[in-house]
């Protein structure tokens, strides 16, 4: 789950890392009231999106007066904002971060992830702040210092420290960004974030260290015991189609093809779009319906389906296991009188009770194209949506 | 023989007593030699009971000295699955098999701290667990759609290690072991571990390996491959159009070194002398191609 920066913010300084003074705003005149309640002579008005890139975009805005701030805030409230994240159609922000601007000297790259590879929390740090990361860490990975963390020790000043002077943070500084780097550490774990980031965090004219951005990335698993980080999710910034399947425990993302899928199972569900791409095809949509799929959920996960204006057939491919084929086929056919289905379907099962599936599938009367393997299903689906 | 477990495996279920537990209790006692094998549950408050004349026990130490069994099955729910894999390694069991879904990272990330030094083998969580046919299935897959023989099988995923033994067993090429490993990002036994096992059984001739996107794991275990593996590897990896960053940010990829997409691990697959396929509906034939040489 992601939260917005400046409440990414809000959890850094609980944890002691400082960040520059700002406050949340939902209007042009939020706006200018919180940069006078700030005050100083200079602001910086953040649109406050999921997606990263903003001020490449035009979503930050340095502003010198109160004017300024104004014409700024109208300027990002209401747009769409594209970014290398948010996709061509951009997302609609709705809050702003308007803060004091900071005497900037140095920008620094700071991100905290859970490694497969070392099974620890790796901390990323580099002097290159303020980048596109993934380019530095493509053409000089040498200038990206990875430390993967003792989970019972924590995070060691020594250890933080050399962190610090490898990054280049000047020597009368070092303390300070030890703050930052235990600070974060320590919110990381306690919170249970799968990802983390600050960039750029910054060394200011007068040798503090501040974190300047803040992007988080929570465990969805650990959610239940974090009620106040579930108390910042914006689902305003989410699709509404996964908030929607989410509802009736689906897992589903959208695509941008035109054919849709229905899988149990996230490994077959990513092999079923592979192989509908294999034939030529476009898949719609990721869509796991899980091991205990009820009549309601697959109805449920037609609905959805249905909802994409590109689509031009569905593909349902299930290996039953615990999930048994015959149960899946009565969903199906209950669903598809229900949806008043608009498109071809095709279906393909195989597992338990098969035969007895194809069987209901058979008789149900319902225009439904039957497929005996994963690559006759796609090889059919594929020629139905380009006839559709 | 196979590998990690046979018909000669005694084995105790934590968390038999829950819905899901009970579930596939019984579908793991009706399978082959399960009655034989599940000799004991572990759930707390609850020793000395029995479910299908099972005896359950109130911890696994006990359940351990009781019954004999070396090997545990976990179902216990997500918030305390970690917790009920550390008192399996505390007791100093062969293997733990964790099937449980949904168990938060940073638990994995403190119990794979503690297993350091320890033998006990963790395959999961998040997985199908594993099954050699005819003799025994440890786990939440459908036995029927097994055929024994001499394929071994490893795959991150559930239902699409059943697509690969669906496909294999169709063309009449049964299986020596077939073991799901999981997709949780913290995990036990990786590909590699598993390889390792299959290239040393004498009663496997060719593995069927299935990956992800995601890590480095089937990248490194290629690697193993070219070095060390004497039999013939089919490999597929599922997510070539998974869009990039849906599941994680900038610093996953990073910490990979921009590697970890599907197209990446299928080339170092190929690279490392892998036969591997892009569709998945040729799982089995390829394999099938590969034994006719």
């Amino acid at each position: 789950m992601k939260i917005h920066e400046y409440q990414g913010k809000e959890i850094l300084r609980q944890f002691g890392v400082p960040t520059p003074r700002g406050r949340a705003c939902f209007s042009v005149d939020e706006a200018v009231a919180a940069a006078e309640e700030l005050g100083g002579s200079i602001w910086v008005v953040k649109a406050q999106i999921h997606a990263g890139g903003r001020g490449k975009g035009g979503g930050v805005i340095v502003a010198r007066t109160l004017e300024d701030v104004r014409n700024a805030a109208g300027k990002i409230l209401g747009m769409q904002l594209v970014t290398h994240q948010t996709g061509a159609e951009g997302q609609l922000v709705r809050r702003l971060l308007v803060e004091e601007g900071a005497q900037i000297a140095r920008e620094f790259y700071l991100g905290m992830v859970v490694d497969r590879d070392s099974q620890r929390v790796a901390l990323l740090a580099s002097s290159e702040g303020g980048m596109e990361v993934e380019e530095v860490a493509k053409n000089t990975p040498e200038l990206i210092h990875t430390l993967r963390i003792d989970p019972v020790a924590g995070l060691l000043d020594a250890d933080a420290a050399q962190v610090a002077r490898q990054i280049g943070i000047p020597e009368a500084s070092i303390a300070g960004a030890v703050t930052v780097l235990q600070g974060l550490y320590r919110a990381f774990v306690e919170k249970e974030a799968m990802l983390a980031e600050i960039n750029p965090l910054v060394l200011t004219a007068d040798g503090s260290v501040l974190a300047l951005d803040a992007k988080f990335n929570f465990d969805s698993n650990a959610l239940f015991r974090h009620p106040e980080v579930v108390a910042y999710r914006d689902l305003d910034e989410e699709d509404p189609a996964e908030i929607e399947a989410s509802k009736f425990d689906l897992s589903y993302i959208s695509l941008d093809g035109d054919i849709a899928c229905l899988v149990n199972g996230a490994g077959l569900a990513m092999a079923t779009m592979d192989i509908i791409k294999l034939y030529g095809g476009n898949p719609a949509n990721f869509l796991d319906v899980g091991g205990g799929a009820t009549r309601e959920k697959v109805t449920e996960a037609f609905k959805l389906m249905l909802k994409n204006p590109n689509l031009s057939a569905i593909l349902v491919n299930i290996f039953g296991g615990i999930m048994k084929c015959d149960v899946i086929a009565e969903g199906v056919v209950a669903a598809v009188r229900e949806v008043h289905l608009s498109v071809p379907l095709v279906v393909r099962l195989e597992g338990t009770n098969v035969e007895l599936g194809k069987k209901i599938l058979a008789d149900s009367g319902l225009p439904i194209i039957s497929a005996s393997d994963m690559a006759d299903a796609a090889q059919k689906v594929v020629l139905t949506a380009k006839g559709a | 023989m196979s590998i990690l477990i046979n018909k000669n495996t005694r084995v105790m279920t934590q968390g038999m007593t829950g819905k899901v537990g009970q579930f596939h209790t019984m579908g793991c006692l009706a399978y082959a030699n399960g009655a034989n094998c599940f000799v004991a549950g572990v759930t707390p408050n609850k020793g000395g009971q029995n479910f299908e004349g099972v005896p359950i026990y109130g911890s696994v130490l006990e359940a351990k000295q009781q019954s004999g069994a070396t090997v545990s099955v976990i179902y216990v729910p997500p918030a305390y699955a970690a917790a009920a894999i550390d008192e399996a390694v505390e007791a100093d069991l062969d293997l733990v098999i964790c099937i449980t879904e949904g168990i938060p990272v940073h638990d994995m990330i403190r119990t794979r701290y503690k297993m350091q030094g320890k033998r006990t083998m963790l395959i999961g969580p998040n997985c199908p667990g594993l099954i050699t046919p005819d003799e025994i299935k440890i786990g939440i897959m459908p036995g029927h759609i097994h055929k024994k023989g001499r394929i071994g099988v490893v795959s991150r995923s559930g239902t699409l290690t059943y697509e690969a033994v669906g496909q294999l067993s169709a063309l009449g090429l049964g299986q020596s072991s077939c073991v799901g490993i999981g997709g949780d990002p913290i995990n036990g036994m990786k590909h590699v571990d598993i390889l390792r096992l299959f290239n040393d059984d004498p009663e496997t001739d060719a593995v069927v390996m299935v990956g992800e996107i995601g890590g480095s794991d089937e990248e490194a275990c290629a690697r193993w491959i070219k070095d060390n593996m004497t039999k013939p590897v089919v490999g597929f990896i599922a997510g070539i159009t998974a869009p990039e960053g849906k599941r994680m940010g900038h610093a996953g990829a990073i910490i990979s070194g921009g590697q970890g997409g599907a197209e990446d691990k299928l080339s170092v697959m190929e690279e490392c002398g892998i036969h591997i396929t892009r569709n998945p509906a040729e799982m089995g034939r390829v394999m099938q191609k590969v034994l006719k040489g």
